[in-house]
């Protein structure tokens, strides 16, 4: 990175500086002609007498001449005013271009940083120096140059005109400069120490509300929300004193800035005056002096404030150089570029006396001996402060060693590229981190190291994208399609496509993912349309479990959609929709107040059963809770009316007992209604459980759906036997009914009937697919940590790597899962390398070799026959 | 059956005689009525416990596991309360229960019923008396068993 902001500057925008330095030149004279030409307007055109007068080779009579003038005038606004929008469209455009590049080159160095730095650094402190506080240098250096060009250029000739008016003013009228020259830097030197501060001060704030929003959960557990605050609020106070001390010693220079410009007139007035009136200066001159000034002022000031933002631009670039510029940082050739192909690993990973040391001095590795050939599993035991974790790091590069040698292959390891450890090996721990995006995304993750294919043709959409590429080379941005194909089969081994398929399921089924994957496939409602196929399967999969309701043991789990039913399993609401609501219009707690359903249960006389009914819910809830306190769980769980709606009821109901419900108003009305559609009757047995409601329900049903209104349509996705439901989950689509809640195994059965049938029909691999479609949320939050450690280790595996490094990978799952996972991922890892940390000595023997590491040493290692003696530390771990 | 009529039913059970009808109906309203086939599990030794069941016609068996077999140790029938004890005991279930024949049950909400016996003097003591009635006869049962 270049040492100062104007280093940069120079560097990657010298041309354009120019250009805008040039241009500003250029403007100069234009902007002199249209400060001189009212002059002349008044002076000749108006005031003047002798005419005609010959303009280029033409005789103009005086308002011929006056008009001439006039629009010579009105032509020299315009071109000022467009050198004005040029310059500044140009310098803006400047400035978003450094700023951009100067991002991009700060995330680059963040993707280069040695992983301890992070320990350092927060996200917080990186996120707010990345986004915001680089934000005002993008203005700063567009006008960098131009502006002083321009403002200092405006100041010297105005100084000259005054100088040609009268030498001693003109030394008057820039005396006190020199003194604002010295003592401003002096003052401003102190603002920009605290600039400095203030900076400082809002990373730190940035990194407590970013560890704020990650241990959120800890605050609440532990009610610590108090402490919290009052850190912030230290902060806070912080950086309200240094704005404070800013601000003050700010409005401090510019009142000395006022000041001193107040004192100049004072000279005019004064040495002026005794001029004008000794005679050595004409009283006109004076005036025209006077205002010249009022001229001056302002690129003065502009100047002066110029001055400012480049001292706090300069400080603000300083600090990011510090930040962003750590020691042992990986270089740029490193990681990028490099070979397109790297070889496979073959030989031994030879690490002799390393060191690994942290700030404090603690040793995590001390002196570390081993010879570990790349091929075989290996398995290094110890306890967690043995250094095995940093020992599993060390040979993905993920700790720097501080002395010693690590070798891997041949090679110093310190000088590989990126790319060969990227792709011919793999590291796993227990922080099983996701990005948000898809599942298959998360397990693709790993493949995608250049992009593949871009767009092709001529399309519009190349023809914007090659805008967007010279667009990234102006500013010196990745030209790298994002949007192209960036997922790389063939770089691994994997030529066609069933291939492809093939390693995946592999992958799956080694990692125990299949099972997650397939259930969230039928919990997941998808596009039909981006899966092709899928809707027949799945309405074939729904005619096969409807047939499987003849078997009465079936056929008493679940009871199918029927519009010609009355459904016993579903609310007297679902019963009228038949159908998934889409958005709130048809939200079965919305229903008491939808016009359309209200209109429906009128066609259907309905309405008084309804009201009637809400009425007898209402009290019945409110016998039931009143005793309850307000907020209790029973209310949540159970009761059709929240704790705090109960007042409300209990005073409708009072006054439907003196004015009849049907004299209630419609606000309270609509109260009412809004309680029955929450009812299954069989279940809840509050009423509307007769024939009789039940068949006008099932009319008011066919009415809802026939006369439903345009604008309402796409409110609600009917339930058809014969379509596919996109706003039901799979699973409810392959079911296309309600089990049935007075059977308590319906649930557990009727899964393992939709198992049976999805086996039938050979729709697991569709699950699967959907399945890996599933977003997985801000860091995998819809994800179980024993999830997100399976999709890590299929991301690992996905790449076939030469070397597999895992380092207690699995963790979060239970033991017995744990050591099959474990048992077949050595299995597939015959003839390539493994190295696994384990935290179960007692498996090592599973190993070909094993490491013991104690106080950061290897202590001892072999294969496990010939550490299996008795009085070795492997057999006091693994085997005593 | 509406739900006057299930709290009716719910009076049956000793625990809750005494109970007033508001409470019996709240707890009925957080009932489940449940059907089971002959031979059907009702739950097992080390299910969670999550609720009572009041039998409201058909008939249950209990079974423990013993040296492991299965030994029967009660036999259940209408307007039998069963599987309260682990409720009370927050355990898990520590016995076997099986339909014998056609049942019919009311599952009662555990921590309901737990609120409707802690806020009620009479149905706490109601609950010594029935555990320990359990106790005697379970103990005896294995004791002739063995």
């Amino acid at each position: 990175m270049d040492t100062t902001l104007f280093k940069f500057i120079w560097r990657y925008s010298k041309t354009q500086q120019i250009t805008l330095l040039l241009v500003t030149l250029v403007s100069f004279p234009f902007l002199y002609f249209s400060l001189d030409l009212p002059k002349i307007i008044i002076n000749q055109a108006i005031g003047g007498s002798e005419f005609p007068k010959p303009v280029l080779g033409y005789d103009l009579e005086q308002i011929e001449y006056l008009l001439v003038l006039s629009f010579a005038f009105l032509a020299l606004v315009l071109i000022n005013g467009g050198f004005k929008f040029w310059i500044n469209v140009f310098r803006g455009r400047l400035g978003e271009r450094m700023l951009r590049r100067l991002r991009y080159i700060l995330y680059g160095r963040v993707l280069r940083f040695p992983l301890p730095q992070f320990r350092k650094t927060s996200q917080g402190e990186i996120i707010a120096m990345v986004t915001a506080e680089v934000e005002p240098l993008g203005g700063y250096i567009g006008e960098a140059l131009s502006l002083p060009a321009f403002q200092g250029g405006t100041l010297l000739t105005i100084i000259g005109f005054i100088m040609v008016q009268n030498p001693i003013l003109g030394v008057a009228a820039i005396a006190l400069y020199p003194i604002q020259m010295y003592i401003i830097p002096k003052l401003q030197r102190k603002i920009n120490l605290l600039g400095k501060e203030r900076v400082q001060a809002v990373r730190r704030l940035s990194e407590q509300i970013g560890e704020s929003v990650s241990g959120a959960q800890e605050i609440h557990v532990h009610d610590t929300s108090a402490y919290a605050r009052a850190h912030i609020s230290l902060w806070l106070a912080k950086i309200y004193d240094i704005r404070y001390e800013i601000y003050r010693r700010k409005f401090f220079i510019k009142f000395l800035n006022n000041f001193i410009a107040q004192v100049t007139p004072f000279l005019f007035y004064s040495i002026g005056g005794v001029l004008v009136i000794k005679g050595h200066l004409s009283f006109g001159a004076l005036v025209a002096v006077l205002a010249a000034y009022k001229d001056l002022s302002a690129p003065w000031k502009e100047l002066l404030a110029h001055y400012q933002v480049a001292a706090d631009a300069r400080i603000k670039y300083d600090q990011l150089i510090e930040q962003f510029q750590p020691a042992r940082m990986l270089p740029e050739e490193q990681q990028l570029g490099g070979p397109e192909t790297f070889p496979a690993l073959d030989g031994d990973i030879e690490i002799s006396n390393v060191i690994v040391e942290d700030e404090d001095g603690f040793k995590s590795l001390d002196s570390a001996n081993a010879i570990i050939p790349i091929k075989g599993s290996t398995a290094i035991l110890g306890s967690s402060e043995s250094g095995r974790d940093d020992l599993a790091r060390l040979i993905a590069r993920l700790t720097l060693h501080d002395k010693g040698t690590v070798k891997l292959a041949g090679s110093d390891i310190s000088d590989v590229h990126e790319g060969l450890l990227g792709r011919r090996t793999a590291y796993v721990d227990q922080n099983a981190f996701v990005f948000s995006g898809t599942i298959r995304e998360n397990i693709f993750y790993g493949l995608q190291h250049r992009p593949l294919a871009g767009l092709d043709g001529s399309s519009e959409e190349e023809l914007l994208r090659d805008a967007a590429i010279k667009e990234a080379v102006l500013a010196g941005n990745s030209i790298d399609d994002p949007l192209a194909d960036w997922i790389d089969f063939a770089g691994v081994g994997l030529t066609d496509k069933e291939q492809v398929e093939a390693h995946i399921n592999d992958i799956l089924n080694a990692c125990g993912l299949r099972r997650d994957l397939r259930e969230f496939g039928l919990q997941s409602s998808v596009q039909i349309s981006r899966y092709p196929g899928l809707e027949d399967a799945i309405l074939k999969a729904r005619q096969e479990l409807l047939s499987r309701l003849d078997d009465p043991k079936i056929a008493r789990l679940v009871e199918p959609f029927d519009r010609d039913k009355f459904n016993s399993n579903m609310t007297v609401g679902e019963n009228i929709l038949m159908g998934t609501p889409v958005g709130p219009e048809f939200d079965l707690h919305n229903l008491g107040r939808n016009s359309y359903i209200l209109s429906v249960l009128n066609k259907t006389n309905l309405y008084h059963q309804f009201l009637e009914t809400g009425g007898k819910v209402a009290g019945m809830m409110i016998e039931l809770f009143k005793d309850l306190p307000p907020g209790h769980e029973f209310f949540e769980q159970y009761s059709f009316i929240q704790s705090d709606d109960l007042p409300e009821f209990q005073q409708i109901l009072r006054r439907a007992e003196t004015q009849g419900l049907d004299g209630l108003s419609e606000e309270d009305k609509t109260q009412l209604l809004s309680l029955p559609f929450m009812l299954i009757p069989d279940r809840h047995r509050l009423g509307l459980a007769d024939k009789d409601i039940r068949s006008k329900l099932v009319a008011a049903r066919k009415i809802f759906a026939d006369d439903l209104p345009d604008n309402l349509k796409d409110a609600i996705e009917f339930y058809d036997v014969d379509r596919y439901n996109a706003a039901a989950s799979v699973q409810d689509n392959i079911l296309f009914g309600k089990i049935a809640h007075g059977r308590a195994q319906a649930r557990k059965e009727i899964g393992q009937v939709i198992d049976d049938v999805l086996e039938k029909l050979n729709l697991d691999q569709t699950l699967i697919d959907l399945g890996l479609d599933m977003p997985v949320g801000i860091a995998g939050g819809r994800l179980s940590s024993a999830q997100r450690q399976k999709i890590c280790l299929a991301r690992a595996m996905i790449k076939n790597p030469d070397l597999l490094i895992l380092n207690d990978p699995l963790s979060a799952l239970d033991r017995k899962t744990q050591e099959a996972l474990m048992g077949d991922v050595i299995e597939r890892f015959k003839g390539r390398g493994l190295i696994w940390v384990l935290n179960q000595p007692e498996l090592a023997s599973r190993f070909d070799r094993v490491l013991v590491m104690e106080e950061g040493r290897i202590v001892e290692q072999g294969t496990t026959e010939q550490l299996a003696k008795a009085g070795s530390r492997y057999h006091a771990l693994a085997i005593a | 059956m509406d739900l006057e009529e299930a709290a009716r039913t719910l009076k049956n059970i000793p625990l809750f005689s005494k109970l007033e009808p508001s409470k019996l109906k709240l707890l009925a309203f957080a009932s489940d009525q449940l059907i089971f086939d002959d031979g059907e599990v009702i739950f097992s030794t080390g299910d969670r416990a999550d609720s009572a069941y009041f039998i409201e016609s058909g008939e249950a068996e209990v079974f423990v596991d013993f040296d492991d077999k299965h030994v029967k140790v009660n036999h259940l029938g209408p307007h039998d309360l069963f599987g309260e004890m682990a409720l009370f005991l927050s355990t898990g279930r520590s016995a076997i229960v099986i339909a014998k024949g056609d049942l019919k049950v009311m599952k009662l909400d555990g921590s309901m019923f737990l609120k409707m016996v802690t806020e009620n003097p009479d149905a706490a003591l109601g609950v010594m008396t029935v555990l320990s009635e359990k106790l005697v006869s379970t103990s005896q049962s294995l004791a002739n068993k063995s």
